[in-house]
Parts: C-alpha cells; structure tokens; sequence
C-alpha cells in the first residue's frame, strides 16, 4: 500500500509563480491562473495551490483558519477543539464549484477565529501569534483526519490535488481579490495524493511555494524541531516554512537576513569580504548552520505586505522576475509572465542566493 | 621453587628465506625487541617469542626474505574456551596481576559504520560535482548563541571564540610520554598545513610544539600534569579530560622509565617518576564541579579560550552530555570504546563502554530534544577508519571527528599493540632515541597531512554525490542514512530508517 | 638508524648483476660497498668519499690512477692504472677508500643520477648535495 504524506518523504519538481501590486491594488485569482496554466506541463496533477492575501478584509483582525477535514467526526472533534481555545467569529464552508477533473475526499470548513485572550495570558511570553502556531500545530498532530492549510490574518491558502488551474476553478478564486497572489503546481515522483501535501505550505499569514528537492532536508528538520515545531508532512516546504518563521518571527530578523542564513556565502567568498560583511557573514553562518538549505530550490515567500524569491546558492531551478509599472512577477518559465504581462518593463533571471524581496508601500493593508 | 615452563608458546613465527637473506643484519640492528640476533658466524637467529608482529624487519629487509606468520600452534579450544581465554589464565596464574592491552577494543562487536550506508541523488536533484563546484568542508566548532539580533543591520549578538576547521577531521589527544615527540610534531606540522586541530594529550606541551600553539588542543586531565597559565593561554581549545574510549572509569599510568629529562620537563614531574593519572578528578565529583572547572579554566584564560570537556561513551552519555552542556562546555567529545590507548587492562578495555554510533545518536538526539544541540559542538573519537566512517558520524549529528589510530598508521604504526613495552620500533609509543629518530617529523608530517586531504577529497565526493555542498547540510541529516541488518531496537537509536524503507 | 642498507644497496650498484641476492650470494669476486656505516643505535655515520676539493688520495697516487675531474669535481680510481699499492688508502683522513685487489671507493654510482645509497636510505639520513663547500 502507499504510504500516505507524512509517513514518507516524497520527492517532488514544481511550477511556480507570483504576483503583487506595489501599491497595493487589489485584483482577482484569473491572472494568476492563467500564468500557471502556461506551465501545466511542470505539473502532473497531484497538487495544486495558491495563497492570495488581503482577501478577507472584513475580518482581518481574525485569523483565517481553512481546514480540511476527513469526515463529520473529525470536524466534531477539531471544533471542540477550536471552541476550546478560540473565539470563534464566524464559521462556514468554503465555496467551491464541480469541476470535472477534481473529487474532494475532505470537508472543506473556513473559521475566522480571535485566540481566547484568558489562554493566551495563561503562558509565560505567549502571543496570539506563537499561540496560534502551538495550536494549529497541535490540530495537524494529533486530530485524525483533520489538517489547518491556512491561519493568517486576512489570506488564505486554496489547495487540492489537481492541476493548478483546475484547482482555481474549483475554489472559484475569480471571487476573491487579493494585492499578492502565489501559486503552485506540483509534480510529485510518487504520492497517493493528499490534500494537505500540495502547496502553499504555510503557518498563520506565512507562505512558501517550492520547487526544488533539498539535500539538507534532515538537518533542517532535526534543526527547526529543536525549536517547538514539528515536521508532519516530511516535506521541503514544510521545514523550509518553519525555518522562515522561525527566523522571521521568533528570532526577529529582517527578511534578507533570513535569505542570507538560508543561502549563505561560501567561506572562500566571506573571506574576500569587506571587513563589515565579512563579519555579518561569519556571525550568519556561524550561529545558523542548521538554517542553511542545500540543493535545489526555488522559493516564494508570502508574508503580510509582501513577498520574497530566493533562489538556491548554486541557482539549480529556474526562476524569472520581471517589472510592470507597480507590478511585481514572478515564474518559474517566462512565459508565464509574458501570459498575463506581454511587455514588461523588466525581465531578469532570480540570481543563486540573491533574494528579491517586494513589499506593498502602504502598511493599511 | 618456580615452574619452569613455560604455556604461553610464541604468537608468531619469524620465516626466513635462507635463499633470500644476505645476512646484512639490518633486521637486526631494527629490532628493538631483539627478535632477530646476529650470530657470531654472521648468521642471524630468530626469536620468536620476542615478535610482536611490528613488520618493521619486514619493511626494512631489502631481499624481502622475511616473513611473519601466526604461530602454528592449536590449543584445544571450544566456543566458550578459546586459545585466547586460555592463554590469558595462564598469564595471570605466572604474573598475578591485570592484563594490560594497548590499542582499542577488538572484540567483534557490531561496527555499526559498516551497517549503515549513504544516499546519492537521482533525478530529481542533481548530485554536485566538487571539481567543479564550490564544495566546502570548513566548519565552525565551539559554543554558539541561541539567535543573533541585528541592529541596523549590525550583529550585536556577541559570538563566543570560535575555532575555524578546514576539514572536519582532528588529531586525537596523545600525550608527550605515551607517544614521541617526533609523533606529536609531525602531527602538529599536519594539523598546521591542513588547517585543523592536534591534542597535546595530557603529558603538557613540549617547547618544540609551542610554533604550532595556534592548533593545538591543550588538554587537563585528572594528573594536571604540566598545566599551567602558559599552557592555558598557548591552547586554541582547552580539553578537560574525563575519560576515554579505550579505558572508561580509570586512570592512567605511564611508568617511571618512560619519564626521561624532557618528559620530566614538559609534565612537570621528577625525572623517573611514575606519573600517575587517578581515576576521577579530584575536584569534579559532581556536574556542578565540573562547572567550577570549565570555568576556572575560562577565567583564567579571560574567556578566550573554548572548554572542551571528553568523556567516554557509556551507558548514559545522553544524559551526561546534555549535563556537560548545561556546565557550559563549548565542545562536548565523546569516545568510543574502539578508541586507542598506550596502556589499558584488558578487562576493562574489551568490556566497558558502549559503541560510538550509538552514543553519538542518543547524545545528538538527546541534546535536540532538550534544544542544546546549536549551542555547543560534538565531537567523537573511538578508531574511525575512513572517510566513510567520518560522513557517516557527521551525518548522525557529529560536528566533527578526532582520529588517532588512523593518524598513527601515517606514521608507519602497524598496530602491534604492544605500545606499552616502550620498544616501538616505528618510534612513535616509544622515548628512546635510537628508536624515536627512525620518524623524521619532517618526512612524516607529508603522510599525515595526505591523509587528511585524501579523506576531505572523499568526503566531498560522498557529498556532492548527496546533493550537499556544504558540511553543514550533512549534520544530522540522518535522513542521508539507512540501516542495513540493524534490529528495531538499533534503528530506533540510531534514528535512522532500514535500507529499501 | 643503523640499518647499513647504504651498504647493501652500494654494493649491489658495484655488482655485475645489479640484484641484491645475485650480489651477495652468487658473484665471484664479490662486490664490494663503497659506504661504511660507523657507530651504533643511537648515533651512527655512514661514511664514504668527499670528493675533496684538494684530495690527499689524488696527490698521493703513485701511477696517475686516482684523478678528480675538474668539471664535475668527482674523484675516481682508474682500475686499468691502479697497482693496488694502497698508498691513496693510507692518504685518505676519512678512511674512505676500501681495500681490494685494487683501491675502491665511492663513484657517485657514476654520476648517473641519485646514488644508490641515497635513494634506498629508509630513513632520509642520507642526502645528496651537489657542490656543497666541504670543509
């Protein structure tokens, strides 16, 4: 029998692209879509996903939890748990539409949800962030049957096994209309095909899209579950999403850093650095060893305000930015961008290690 | 009256091929145990009570007309009484005292290096070739802090000394007295053109070696012997020695005749006295002692000096690690029971302490679980082989290796393990000086330092063919292992899953 | 160290074989080494000829046998002239020329590249150095 995700590492090869409006304009899922669709071929249909945020402006002071669940007993059991430890503000399932192709095995349920402030204030240093961590990690662990695939504030994650655009049609992402859109096809080598592996990954408002298979994989998961989190899904973007929040939120460090830490210099390189760089870089690469990927990736961070791509040290994945007016794009292909923005101001090539990092230049979003 | 036979019959047998010799004698005039003996017709005798089996008449003999053979005795033996057991009570019933041994442990244990095998990418993620790819083996050892905190984009976090290695393999700890200066220096002379580490051991440190101080390991061993300030201060890592590999729970001795001027002089110690290493250090009989201890050193070196604190690997190394770590120790070194000695009882050394990998494995896990592990550096030790065995332990969760035995095989040791007779034929466990000129530092650091740069070349194969260019994406990266023959039990220990899984 | 392989290895280059066994054990007459290892363990000396830059022995020589040559600076016994009288021998302060039918001694095994002593020396005790100031 195949092993579910989870209970055995799978190796996958990706499609991936993005957008973001610098200024914070807000647009729907469509263009999104079709850039990925340009790239079907990357994908095989065993996964399919997108992360899309500003969408929930009416709740945006909740945390957005969209969770999968198995059947009704599950869903029992995971909001018992949710009235446990939450407020809950408003609870429904998320609409989808029939799409040929695409047959969910789960419920699909949104919760939009305030942590019980009693609870929070019940452990030494807690935040409503760290909170919410402890708890959707808890849900993914130890509630058969049910997964979190989203609980940020005011985004959401949409995901299934499909083609990427089929899986857009499904959750009739024409619907919602977000300032950054991230969006993954997956090509897995070997998967039964779970819900809950496909792509963004994410933790509260944190997304990572991925292509790529890192070499370093058990040293970064023995390395991050030193630090209260736990790798479920035996995925890369799993523990490459636990190493951003970890060093994002919990250790404070500005997204470029994070970017240096996980693609750092060579000593040789470090050496022959100016004497300021060369100690910022000592000290990275020193104090985070544990944090540095190794082996091919291409990445798209998404964060509240903003994005960030990265690129493996030795640039083994593809990956293409390019400029339009306040637009930002990114894809796996060119041709994925040039789908949906025929003439750009700029095209460049993700350099090896070189973050691009986008922010929105307005921080009421 | 005594008894005048004698049971043990020789171990080896000395061949000569009459044909062959030219009876030039240089078989001879190398044998330090006086094995071969010139006859007064010029015709040469052998002995072969006195053969330890060095190979050193074998190497020397320029007509190739010598060779040693296991002597072709039978004992009676059965499952339970083998010629070994046998012979050992016969010892004892002449001597009355301890079996002594050198070297590590050679009982057949399970070696768990050689079932434990390494991945390679296929597909989809293409292995890396170090020719043409940076491929780098460099680390950083010691303590480090939890997290860094930037200010404007300035590290104020203050980093601890850190020590930088080239390559992930040091030289194990031999003290001047149980090995030659001319050993220690050639192996200092490697660790210099390699860019690693070498241990004084605990005999002090020799003038001789104070040009290499910058890579030396420094170590304070419950004899204190030839420590003081000056020694602290010319360290790059001092290493509180509790126990080791080949001889856990107990001291050591290195006899009054081993004790020359220069011993003397470097150990601190009346010339031809018996320097006596006890057991437990004196002051450390608790953890909190040995915190006391990592600290004294620290301040008196003003906190530049990284502590190292080695123990051996026994039954609870996970808890006493994780105990070492809390101390405030920037490296912990663990050895195994394979790891060599000069001198050890038998006894102890074939039955006490428990195999490397899997002491590794418990401490590495055992200091994650308690989220220790990024602060402080593992280090083993216990008779690693090869480079495989050095990814391998790396990729259990090591930061870094020591070797010795492989490190004294460069400098032409044979592993007789008769290091404790003093008459080392290859000058390395030896003081005499007829026998310690015979290894020129000079011609022999080359061998030493090849070794290390043949083990990295391999390293960085193994590596690169994992898709990994840097050594610190192998570090605990079980996942790149897999248990071949291994017990659940064993699996679960080592925290890796079975081949085909 | 005293293994003297100088001189088992001296001798065979002076050998018609040129095989250590052959050397010892079979030729007639049996070669001779040109290299003497002096002392004990603890302190030994292989001595042989200096090739001196003013040689007792050349200055000695009765037929005009022993002769330096000015170019390479190389002093060697010419065996069609030498009478095997010794008087070189007796001339030599090291006592580096060996007694035979004929005076023998150290030829650099001909300067044909590194002597045969110095490349079978175990233990790099022996160099070769060319034009070192002797004396």
């Amino acid at each position: 029998m195949l092993k579910k995700e989870g209970e055995v590492r799978i190796p996958a090869g990706c499609a991936i692209a993005a957008m973001i409006s610098r200024k914070g304009e807000k647009f729907t899922g469509e263009d999104i879509i079709r850039s990925i669709a340009v790239m079907h071929d990357r994908s095989n249909g065993l996964g399919g996903g997108f992360a899309a945020y500003g969408i929930y402006p009416d709740y945006k002071d909740f945390y957005a939890f969209h969770i999968f669940y198995d059947d009704h007993d599950c869903l029992r059991n995971c909001e018992a748990y949710l009235a446990e430890h939450f407020e809950i503000e408003s609870a429904g399932r998320i609409p989808t539409r029939k799409v040929d192709t695409i047959e969910s095995p789960h419920l699909i349920w949104r919760y939009f949800v305030k942590p019980k402030s009693y609870k929070v204030a019940m452990h030494k240093g807690m935040t409503d962030d760290e909170y919410i961590v402890r708890c959707v990690t808890a849900i993914n662990a130890t509630i058969d049957g049910a997964f979190v695939f989203s609980s940020g504030k005011n985004m959401g994650c949409f995901k299934a096994n499909g083609f990427p655009e089929e899986v857009g049609d499904f959750y009739m992402l024409e619907n919602y209309k977000g300032y950054s859109w991230t969006c993954h096809g997956r090509f897995p080598t070997n998967t039964p095909g779970w819900w809950g592996g496909a792509h963004p990954m994410s933790i509260r408002d944190l997304t990572v899209i991925h292509n790529g298979e890192i070499s370093s994989y058990d040293a970064n998961r023995r390395n991050v579950e030193q630090f209260g989190y736990k790798c479920t899904l035996m995925t890369d973007t799993e523990v490459m999403t636990y190493l951003c929040d970890m060093l994002m939120r919990k250790h404070h460090l500005p997204k470029e850093t994070v970017a240096h830490i996980m693609t750092a210099p060579t000593w040789e390189q470090i050496n022959n650095m100016e004497p300021d760089k060369k100690a910022y870089y000592t000290a990275l690469r020193t104090v985070y060893p544990g944090a540095l990927v190794n082996g091919p990736f291409s990445i798209i961070v998404g964060y509240t305000g903003g994005l960030m791509a990265l690129n493996d040290r030795l640039k083994l994945r593809s990956l293409m930015a390019a400029e339009k007016d306040d637009m930002v794009y990114f894809a796996s292909e060119e041709s994925a961008i040039r789908v949906i923005c025929p003439d750009p101001d700029k095209v460049w090539s993700v350099g090896g290690g070189e973050p691009v990092i986008v922010n929105v230049e307005r921080s009421d979003i | 009256m005594d008894y005048n036979i004698n049971l043990l019959p020789p171990k080896f047998l000395i061949q000569r091929d009459k044909d062959r010799c030219i009876k030039c004698g240089a078989c001879a005039r190398q044998c330090a145990n006086e094995a071969h003996v010139i006859q007064l017709d010029g015709s040469i005798k052998a002995i072969d009570e006195r053969c330890v089996d060095c190979m050193r008449c074998v190497s020397i003999c320029p007509t190739r007309a010598i060779r040693i053979e296991e002597y072709p005795v039978k004992f009676r033996e059965s499952a339970n009484w083998t010629e070994e057991a046998i012979l050992e009570v016969y010892k004892q019933a002449e001597t009355g005292g301890v079996l002594l041994s050198a070297m590590g442990n050679p009982k057949p244990f399970p070696v768990y290096w050689d079932k434990m095998l390494l991945n390679a990418s296929q597909v989809t993620n293409p292995s890396i070739d170090p020719l043409r790819e940076p491929m780098v083996t460099t680390l950083m050892l010691c303590r480090k802090p939890a997290r860094l905190e930037l200010v404007d984009g300035k590290v104020v976090t203050e980093i601890p000394p850190q020590v930088k290695l080239n390559v992930p393999i040091m030289f194990s700890a031999m003290s001047f007295g149980s090995i030659s200066l001319n050993a220690q220096k050639s192996l200092a002379m490697a660790a210099e053109e390699v860019g690693t580490l070498f241990n004084t051991g605990e005999g002090g440190m020799h003038r001789e070696l104070y040009p290499y101080q910058d890579h030396a390991v420094v170590q304070v061993a419950s004899g204190r012997f030839g420590v003081y300030k000056e020694y602290l201060e010319r360290a790059k890592i001092i290493e509180i020695k509790i126990g080791q590999g080949a001889k856990p729970g107990i001291g050591g001795h290195l006899p009054g005749e081993k004790v020359d001027s220069e011993v003397s002089q470097t150990r601190m110690i009346p010339e031809g006295a018996d320097a006596i290493s006890p057991a437990p250090h004196h002051d450390i009989y608790s953890i909190e002692d040995l915190r006391q201890l990592i600290y004294s050193i620290k301040e008196v070196t003003d906190y530049k000096k990284p502590v190292s604190v080695k123990i051996a690997a026994v039954h609870n190394s996970a808890a006493i690690a994780s105990g070492i770590a809390r101390a405030g120790a920037d490296i912990i070194v663990v050895d195994g029971f394979r790891g060599g000695t000069g001198a050890a009882p038998t006894r102890i050394r074939d039955n006490v302490g428990i195999p490397i990998e899997l002491a590794l494995a418990s401490i590495d896990q055992r200091l994650r679980d308690e989220g220790l592990r990024n602060t402080v550096s593992l280090v083993v030790a216990g008779s690693l082989r090869n480079s495989a065995d050095v990814v391998k332990a790396i990729a259990l969760g090591a930061d870094a290796v020591y070797i010795a035995t492989a490190a004294l095989l460069t400098l032409g040791c044979h592993l007789c393990r008769t290091c404790n007779t003093g008459k080392c034929n290859w000058g390395i466990a030896t003081q005499k000086p007829e026998l310690t000129k015979r290894l020129i530092p000079e011609v022999m650091y080359k061998r030493a330092a090849n070794l290390l740069r043949a083990w990295n070349h391999e390293i960085q194969e193994m590596m690169g063919g994992m898709g990994i260019n840097s050594i610190e994406s192998l570090r605990g990266n079980r996942a790149m292992l897999r248990g071949v023959g291994l017990t659940q039990k064993e699996l679960e220990i080592l925290g890796i899953a079975h081949a085909g899984e | 160290m005293d293994c003297k392989l100088c001189e088992v290895y001296c001798k065979t280059a002076h050998s018609k074989s040129k095989d250590v066994i052959k050397a010892y054990k079979e030729e007639f007459p049996e070669p001779v080494a040109r290299i003497r290892v002096e002392g004990g363990k603890l302190l030994s000396v292989a001595v042989s000829c200096r090739h001196c830059e003013e040689p007792a022995c050349v200055e000695a020589c009765i037929t005009g046998a022993m002769t330096k040559n000015p170019e390479t600076g190389l002093v060697i016994n010419d065996p069609e002239r030498c009478v095997g009288c010794m008087t070189c021998a007796v001339a030599c302060p090291y006592g580096c020329i060996k007694v035979g039918d004929i005076a023998l001694k150290c030829d650099l095994c001909d300067l044909s590249g590194v002597p045969a002593c110095v490349e079978h020396c175990p233990n790099n005790a022996l160099i070769y150095v060319e034009g070192g100031s002797e004396k």
